[in-house]
């Protein structure tokens, strides 16, 4: 008989410390996850999806602090590519973020909080903590592990690390290392951060206000890489906000400064400063062929998963090439690889929105002709 | 199983049950499909086109958007049975380098090709002294992908020139089968089956 499991935020707390890469451990470990689905009685039929650095748990449930419906119900729910009638579903935020998990922001022993005595994490250290979440929840092999951008590289790193523990991996819009101009990009944002005076080294969660706009700054950069110059022009060109004329000041007099203000300051409502760099960081160390002696095709060893790379030709963060490049060490591994690259204009960002034919590799590649 | 095109079920027929198979060119999948349901084959696949690959990842084949003249080069040496290039020679850039790639990962290559030397193809050019559009080289000469036109001896030429062996061939006519002493003349297409010998 299978269990039905609700559709609720739930908090695992793990008994036993998170081991993790740069040697240290880490106690009391929480882990925010959701499910979707049923779970059916052989434990095989769970899809565990990642999110990228600044997303979370809540893939189709509305987010709590913005009220904006899950980042991923276009392609999560019942009869959706990835069905929720067919697949159990699991979400989780990973370590080192604010969304529930333990990370920088959450109270460490002393019950101050971690701020920068948090241990620096890797991706392969969120990826241990989905796996002991998969422990809690009895489930030996997923059935496929899906994940966009920073969620590619989660699912990459599952694959590679604990081959036996999933038998496809479905990897959108990633890599399988930082490049240089995605270390560069990344630092501009911390070094942002850490300039703000209110940023305190990292302890300014007594002080009622963290570093807003350093905070604001990094993520007006960052959602410039996650655009393409044809998707901006086409959106903002060059209109005036609000205005008939240019004020010959430093205002916003143009739409697409007015919009990544916005962005900026939503952000920081609902971001911590330090989770972001964490995350940032644990990015930016992300190579998979170096955890595996410089040769990618190494990592991938003792997998005997399927595989299917997808890339966007607008996406110039993690171009077409860098899906490639995992695809030729996979191929060299032997294993079954799928790899398409879609037209979509939106960038990086595509993975996220309307992009029909990405509907249909995801549909067909967790259907495998079903 | 599906009904395949003549020059693919000439393949289909004679690919060992249980290989590995990589097939260039693979379009919408069918002769992976057929492959691997009909002959428990391991099928991995290469094309051009998204939305085929789209099409083939729907059917749960395992299929890389990719270009024979570029692609090839990160295959590993001998990693599959068969290498299958099927009715897409002719669309590379270089039909020379990439049999060389096809059996640099093949232990064995399926080649298929439209023959130009056949007799349609050389009435049209006679009597009209145009290109011709057939039923097999449907496209004007302006818009075909067809960019490397090549008949039945000049592909048993290239072959003896490069000391590769001609395991086996068979000429097509529609779906009959014409000798290989009339096939330059009489096939509207060839498979080949070659080895390093």
């Amino acid at each position: 008989m299978s269990t039905p499991i609700t559709d609720a935020a739930q908090v695992l707390s793990l008994a036993r410390p998170l081991p993790l890469d740069g040697g240290q451990s880490l106690a009391d470990v929480r882990i925010a996850y959701e499910t979707h689905g049923t779970l059916n009685a052989a434990k095989d039929n769970a899809i565990l999806i990642c999110h990228a650095l600044t997303g979370d748990h809540h893939v189709v449930s509305n987010h709590p602090k913005t009220g904006k419906p899950g980042w991923w119900v276009r392609m999560v729910g019942p009869g959706k590519p990835i069905d929720t009638d067919r697949f159990f579903v699991i979400c989780a935020n990973v370590i080192g973020s604010c969304m529930g998990s333990t990370g920088p922001a959450s109270l460490a022993e002393d019950g101050k909080p971690w701020g920068m005595r948090f241990p620096v994490i890797t991706i392969r250290d969120m990826v241990r903590g989905h796996v002991a979440l998969l422990d809690a929840l009895g489930i030996e092999s997923l059935y496929a592990v899906v994940g966009g951008s920073m969620g590619g590289m989660q699912a990459l790193s599952l694959a590679a690390n604990f081959a036996d523990r999933t038998r496809a991996a479905l990897v959108i819009a990633s890599t399988a290392r930082h490049s240089a101009q995605n270390i560069a990009f990344h630092e501009v944002g911390r070094q942002s951060i850490m300039a703000d005076p209110e940023w305190r080294d990292g302890d300014y969660y007594a002080h009622g206000k963290g570093p807003e706009k350093g905070l604001s700054v990094a993520r007006m950069a960052a959602h410039i890489t996650y655009l393409s110059e044809a998707g901006l022009t086409e959106k903002f060109g060059r209109r005036l906000q609000d205005r008939e004329e240019k004020t010959f000041g430093f205002d916003a007099d143009f739409q697409i400064e007015s919009y990544l203000r916005y962005q900026g300051l939503a952000f920081t409502d609902r971001f911590d400063a330090n989770a972001y760099l964490y995350i940032t960081r644990a990015m930016d160390y992300f190579d998979l062929a170096e955890e595996h002696g410089g040769l990618l095709a190494n990592a991938f060893a003792k997998s005997k998963a399927r595989f299917c790379l997808v890339s966007f030709d607008t996406d110039w963060l993690y171009p077409t090439a860098d899906s490639r490049n995992v695809v030729h060490a996979l191929n060299a591994a032997g294993l079954p690889v799928s790899f398409v690259e879609l037209s979509a204009p939106y960038g990086h960002d595509s993975f996220l929105l309307d992009v029909p034919a990405l509907d249909r590799v995801v549909e067909g590649f967790l259907g495998e002709g079903r | 199983m599906s009904l395949l095109r003549p020059d693919l079920a000439v393949i289909a027929a004679n690919v060992a049950p249980g290989s590995r198979v990589l097939d260039v060119g693979c379009g919408d999948g069918t002769l992976m499909q057929a492959l691997r349901d009909d002959k428990r084959c391991d099928a991995r696949g290469m094309e051009l086109d998204s939305a085929n690959v789209g099409l083939c990842v729907g059917k749960g084949l395992s299929v890389i958007q990719g270009d024979a003249d570029r692609d090839l080069a990160f295959y590993p040496d001998q990693s599959v049975d068969y290498a299958i290039l099927s009715q897409t020679l002719q669309t590379t850039m270089r039909p020379d380098l990439v049999l060389e790639e096809l059996l640099r990962i093949g232990r064995r290559a399926f080649v298929s090709f439209p023959n130009f030397a056949h007799w349609r193809v050389r009435l049209s050019l006679l009597w009209r002294g145009r290109m011709p559009v057939t039923r097999l080289l449907p496209v004007a000469w302006y818009e075909t992908p067809n960019i490397h036109h090549l008949t039945v001896n000049d592909f048993r030429e290239l072959v003896a020139r490069r000391g590769i062996a001609v395991e086996g061939a068979w000429f097509l006519s529609g779906d009959r089968q014409c000798s290989p002493a009339a096939a330059n003349f009489r096939a509207e297409h060839a498979v080949f089956l070659l080895s390093r010998g």
